[in-house]
């Protein structure tokens, strides 16, 4: 079984699996269980300054999206940050650490975006024994209106501003948690490290209206006949949470940035996923909600297993394996050509590759009177959605038509050697050079 | 209680109250809110869907089934009744296990198909339990049509017809309308009296008159009928039965399945319906099976369903054959009977073992038994028909007889399964036929 251990900006746990400021950890008792199923740390959910807690609404707080068998794919909430007693918080904290000294404890933080502020809680949380902070420049609801959350997040400036004081009051290690409410995710990440953030997190929630009542006319959540917009997560936001993180490994501005990535990971699969984007670890929350603290042993026996295939002897190797791999569209080889193939004995003919290629797509699939879905590789221009409306795993694939054979559809050879969108001569720039 | 599974002879209460009631519930219970999402979340909403093409009334099965999961079983129940006004009682009674189910890609896939008859169920019940009769009719057209015979066929005709504006008179020779839906089908199929309530349901349409206790040869005749309507439909489907030719076959306790189980079904307590000790069912088909369950259920102590071909030659599908050996029937095959013994009344019942040409071997075997089912087939009955061939009455296109102005379908007609659904199917096309006729 390899070696899950992980060492994220000097914080080691035993593995790379942490459960994101929310619901999970926002108390000793949620943090003590979640230690004995075996998570390697928390991000304590977030604390406010000292003084009276925040209130929570008392109606629903959380909307949700399903899949078939309603399997919950995404869930929305308008929670705020913690509401209870500062002092409670940092009592249990300092608790829980003394009881798991080798799992991470960091705690999150959102306070008024002033100095003082931010100087007096790095202040009160100084000999709770946490490893480090994270600073909630995320939350997309209730906070924001009261200038904190993704109101900080989405400023570069304040982003930066916060930082450098956080920096220059605590020696703990920093996160910064960015909002995936902006349109550049690579922005707030600069503006982190020039404020002198050790790591970012992303990402928090989505601004969003899961479902609208059609009998009140209101959405959901909905609380005595009004709703508001929350904040989405769970795996509908994984794809969205995998490419922020991809665009900051790969920005040469920010590439050495560490990354805890959070958004949708459900499985051992979806955590390697973040890793190989360049993640060092990774956050979850809806996935602890949906099915519990256990699921972390599916996620730890899956990643193991998965470095032993691998022969990974430490998660460092797999940390960014991606990256490179992540490139523009104009640098993709437009002389990779495949089709489309149906395994017959796999098909269960249900005929969805047919009605999507037919309908929607470039009637590359023919039916016989029989019910025998072929594909016609004088049409195929290999989208890969017949692959993707298929129910059945690998019974369609896409296969690579060799250099130097036909392409049906072109009817011509495919070329031996790459050729991208920067050389094509249908390009308007080449055109000009041309001219 | 007086009797018991051991009393012999045939008596009726062999079984407390409370075992005929859990005996004779629901074969398949209906399907709740939840169940009805799980499995309605199965369906692949197939192209040109396999289970469609197997459907005889072509329902729009992955249509359907979507309504259900978005929530909308009554606009589901719609879709399936705009096909098959019956959809209800096909729900319970198709051999889906041989139809829909059967060419789905999900049995394909995983052995286990989407479960459309249970789906069908759950969305008619649900509209049929709000008391809504989804459909109108069209402007009257003047046109009067003659329906002979209530049950699947001449019901769905005379729906179609009276949707279309023509005004409709069935005329039935029993005393209840349903056809084999009431007096037929086996009782686990459906319960509570459902067979009456659906009727009552499909006459809300309007247009629609029934008399019962009229029919072919009983009052009436298919040329009065002729020249007293616009059309006639003939739904009488196969009123009689064959007879076993057999040594003794007079003697008492020697009776036609489906009598026993039209007396079953129309039985207000099931604790008074008598059945003999030693039961033998002679058939292989559907009635046979259930004739021989329903006999089990009763609290008859041995039953012994006995048919003269081999087991893959039963018409009863595997479904129901199986569904008889987990009742403790003992199916029997390659036996053909030879002799009813008894003094009076039936004793025993010799078989002579065949091979599988039917031919005999000689080898005999007596079974013990103081009733005697046969369920080896039905037959049509009546004079005056119009033309007949092969035990049917011949029909070409959308039910059309050799008689003008005549139409046939149901059991009564030549083509198709002999099944509920085949009925509802021929009938609402005839219908459409008729209309098309009238309309010209
Ligand atoms: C015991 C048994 C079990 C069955 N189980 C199933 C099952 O589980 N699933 C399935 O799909 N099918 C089953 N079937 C077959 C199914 O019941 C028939 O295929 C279907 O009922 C045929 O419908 P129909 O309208 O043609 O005829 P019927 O249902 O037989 O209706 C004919 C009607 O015409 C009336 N009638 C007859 N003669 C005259 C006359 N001369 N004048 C006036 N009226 C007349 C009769 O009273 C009756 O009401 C079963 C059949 C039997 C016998
Ligand atoms: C009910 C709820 C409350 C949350 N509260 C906080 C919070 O207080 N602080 C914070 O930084 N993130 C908060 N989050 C966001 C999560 O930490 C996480 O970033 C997000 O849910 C995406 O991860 P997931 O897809 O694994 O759930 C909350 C999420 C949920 C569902
Ligand atoms: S890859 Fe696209 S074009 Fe090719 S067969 Fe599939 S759906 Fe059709
Ligand atoms: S979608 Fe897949 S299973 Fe269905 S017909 Fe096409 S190849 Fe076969
Ligand atoms: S064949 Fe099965 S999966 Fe396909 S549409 Fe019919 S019920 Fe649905």
């Amino acid at each position: 079984m390899a070696d899950l251990t992980s060492e994220f900006i000097g914080i080691k746990s035993p593995n790379p699996f942490w459960l994101a400021s929310a619901p999970p950890t926002d108390k000793e008792y949620n943090v003590r269980r979640a230690f004995e199923a075996g998570w390697g740390g928390v991000v304590w959910k977030t604390l406010g300054s000292e003084g009276p807690p925040v209130v929570n609404v008392n109606g629903p707080r959380y909307g949700a999206i399903w899949g078939a068998d309603r399997r919950l794919l995404g869930l929305n909430n308008i929670e705020l940050i913690t509401d209870r007693p500062l002092e409670t918080n940092l009592r249990e904290i300092k608790s829980v650490k003394r009881d798991y000294p080798d799992r991470a404890v960091i705690i999150s933080l959102m306070v008024p975006c002033d100095e003082e502020s931010w100087r007096e809680i790095l202040y009160r949380i100084e000999d709770t024994g946490a490893d480090g902070v994270e600073l909630n420049f995320g939350c997309p609801h209730g906070m924001a209106e009261r200038g904190m959350g993704s109101a900080v997040g989405q400023v570069p400036e304040y982003i930066e501003m916060v930082t450098s004081w956080v920096k220059q009051y605590s020696k703990m290690p920093c996160i910064v948690k960015l909002t995936p409410n902006i349109t550049d995710v690579r922005k707030p990440a600069e503006a982190a490290l020039r404020g002198g953030a050790d790591a970012v997190s992303l990402i928090n929630t989505i601004n969003s209206i899961t479902s609208v009542d059609l009998d009140d006319f209101a959405p959901e959540p909905t609380i005595d006949g009004k709703g508001t917009h929350g904040g989405y997560c769970g795996p509908a936001v994984k794809p969205i949470a995998l490419n922020m993180v991809a665009e900051i490994a790969r920005s040469p501005e920010t590439a050495n940035l560490p990354i805890s990535g959070i958004g949708g990971v459900t499985t051992w699969r979806d955590a390697a996923e973040f890793m190989a984007l360049g993640a060092g670890n990774v956050q979850v929350c809806t996935a602890a909600m949906t099915y519990g603290f256990k699921v972390v042993q599916e996620m730890i026996s899956g990643l193991s297993d998965y470095m032993d295939r691998k022969g990974m002897t430490s998660t460092s190797e797999l940390v960014g394996r991606a990256v490179p791999n992540v490139t523009d569209w104009q640098y993709l080889n437009l002389n990779y050509v495949t089709k489309a193939k149906i395994d017959q004995d796999a098909c269960i003919s249900c005929g969805r590759c047919f009605a999507a290629c037919e309908d929607t797509s470039h009637q590359a699939i023919e039916m016989s009177e029989d019910r025998v879905f072929t594909v016609k590789d004088d049409e195929c221009v290999a989208c890969n959605l017949c692959v993707n409306v298929c129910p059945i795993e690998n019974c369609i694939t896409m296969e690579q038509v060799a250099a130097g054979q036909l392409d049906e559809r072109t009817g011509e050879k495919v070329p031996e050697e790459y050729g991208n969108w920067t050389q094509h001569p249908n390009n308007p720039s080449n055109f000009e050079a041309a001219e | 209680m007086t009797s018991n599974a051991l009393t012999p002879g045939i008596v009726s209460g062999r079984l407390p109250a409370e075992d005929l009631v859990e005996n004779f519930s629901d074969l398949h219970p209906p399907l709740d809110d939840h169940e009805a999402l799980v499995a309605a979340d199965r369906c692949y909403f197939c192209h040109d869907a396999p289970c469609m093409t197997a459907c005889p009334t072509d329902i729009d099965i992955p249509l359907f089934i979507r309504q259900i999961a978005t929530g909308t079983p009554d606009a589901a129940a719609k879709t399936i009744l705009e096909q098959n006004i019956l959809g209800g009682m096909c729900a319970r009674v198709c051999p889906t296990e041989t139809l829909c189910e059967q060419v789905c890609v999900r049995e394909t896939a995983e052995g286990k198909p989407v479960e459309i008859g249970n789906l069908q169920r759950y969305a008619t019940d649900t509209l049929m339990a709000s008391g809504v009769h989804p459909f109108t009719r069209a402007a009257a057209t003047g046109k009067k049509v003659a329906v002979v015979g209530a049950g699947p066929a001449g019901l769905s005709c005379a729906h179609r017809l009276a949707s279309k504006g023509h005004d409709v008179t069935i005329y039935d020779a029993r005393a209840k309308s349903g056809g084999l839906n009431e007096f037929g089908i086996a009782a686990y199929k459906s319960v509570d009296n459902f067979a009456e309530k659906e009727v009552d349901w499909l006459l809300q349409i309007g247009g629609i008159t029934v008399e019962h206790g009229k029919g072919l040869g009983a009052g009436l005749s298919l040329e009065k009928l002729k020249a007293d309507y616009d059309a006639v439909f003939l739904g009488i489907g196969l009123a009689g039965v064959n007879a076993l030719n057999v040594d003794g076959e007079d003697k008492d306790g020697v009776l036609d399945a489906v009598d026993f189980i039209a007396e079953l079904r129309q039985a207000d307590d099931l604790s008074q319906v008598a059945i003999g000790r030693d039961v033998v069912v002679i058939g292989g088909g559907m009635t046979a099976v259930d004739a021989a369950v329903q006999a089990k259920l009763l609290g008859a102590l041995n039953v012994s369903l006995v048919y003269r071909r081999g087991k893959d030659r039963m018409n009863a599908s595997a479904f129901e054959q199986e569904l008889a050996a987990t009742k403790g029937v003992r199916i029997i095959t390659n036996a053909s009977p030879k002799a009813v013994i008894g003094n009076g009344a039936v004793q025993e019942i010799e078989f002579e073992y065949t091979d599988d040409d039917l031919q005999a071997t000689g080898q005999t075997v007596r079974l013990a038994a103081d009733q005697v089912f046969k369920a080896i087939g039905q037959q049509l009955g009546g004079d005056d028909l119009p033309a007949v061939e092969r035990g049917k009455i011949t029909v070409s296109g959308a039910g059309r007889t050799s008689m003008a102005g005549v139409w046939a379908g149901g059991d009564c007609a030549s083509g198709g399964d002999d099944l509920t659904v085949t009925a509802v199917a021929e009938g609402r096309d005839a219908a459409e036929d008729i209309h098309a006729a009238l309309s010209a």
